[in-house]
């Protein structure tokens, strides 16, 4: 499934709504949760997952071509963690 | 870094404040976005946000693990695990954010 297909569905199930607004609602939901994570806030969404920020510390790393090492600085970079109804959904246990 | 944890209701509030509708409805809006998400990833299917990441089922097979505690060995049955894979711009904008 991709961008557009959940679009297509909500906008399916909600005939009262424009498009365009549709659009939006999705592209608000995923933006809101970068923004989120760009300030260093984590995002707990019950029974689908957690996104969070994690720091990866400063290391030597090692140009694949050359073998020569490079100094690469410590960054943040984002994770997600399942929910456990997700996880549970994904191997057959409907918990509802 | 601020270290706030935001929730649906802060999902549903963006929705509000963005596109106008009640609160009521920003958030079923939000509720069958994350429901529409599961569903196809609880079909095994892949999810695919473009500019935001991609979603995915792996398959892990059967292995003989151990309970850490005891040192007892415990069979783990094959089981399917998802793994998100952030965009690019994603993890630009994370790193971006948290610098320093």
């Amino acid at each position: 499934m991709i961008r557009s297909e959940l679009i297509q569905k909500i906008a399916d199930d909600n005939q009262h709504l424009y498009q365009r607004d549709v659009e939006k609602i999705v592209n608000t939901i995923f933006e809101e949760i970068i923004s989120a994570l760009a300030r260093g806030d984590r995002v707990e969404l019950r029974g689908f997952g957690a996104f969070s920020v994690k720091e990866r510390g400063a290391r030597t790393g090692r140009n694949p071509r050359t073998g020569e090492a490079v100094d690469v600085d410590e960054k943040s970079v984002p994770f997600f963690k399942t929910g456990k109804l997700l996880r549970d959904r994904l191997n057959g246990k409907e918990t509802d | 870094m601020s270290d706030k944890t935001l929730t649906r209701m802060d999902l549903s509030e963006a929705v509000f404040r963005e596109v106008g509708l009640s609160r009521n409805e920003s958030a079923q809006l939000v509720e069958s976005v994350l429901q529409y998400m599961s569903d196809a990833l609880a079909q095994g299917e892949t999810v695919k946000i473009s500019s935001f990441g991609t979603f995915s089922v792996r398959d892990k097979a059967a292995r003989v693990g151990r309970n850490p505690k005891t040192g007892e060995e415990v069979p783990i049955h094959p089981r399917r695990v998802l793994t998100f894979r952030p965009s690019h711009l994603m993890k630009d904008r994370v790193a971006a954010g948290n610098r320093g």
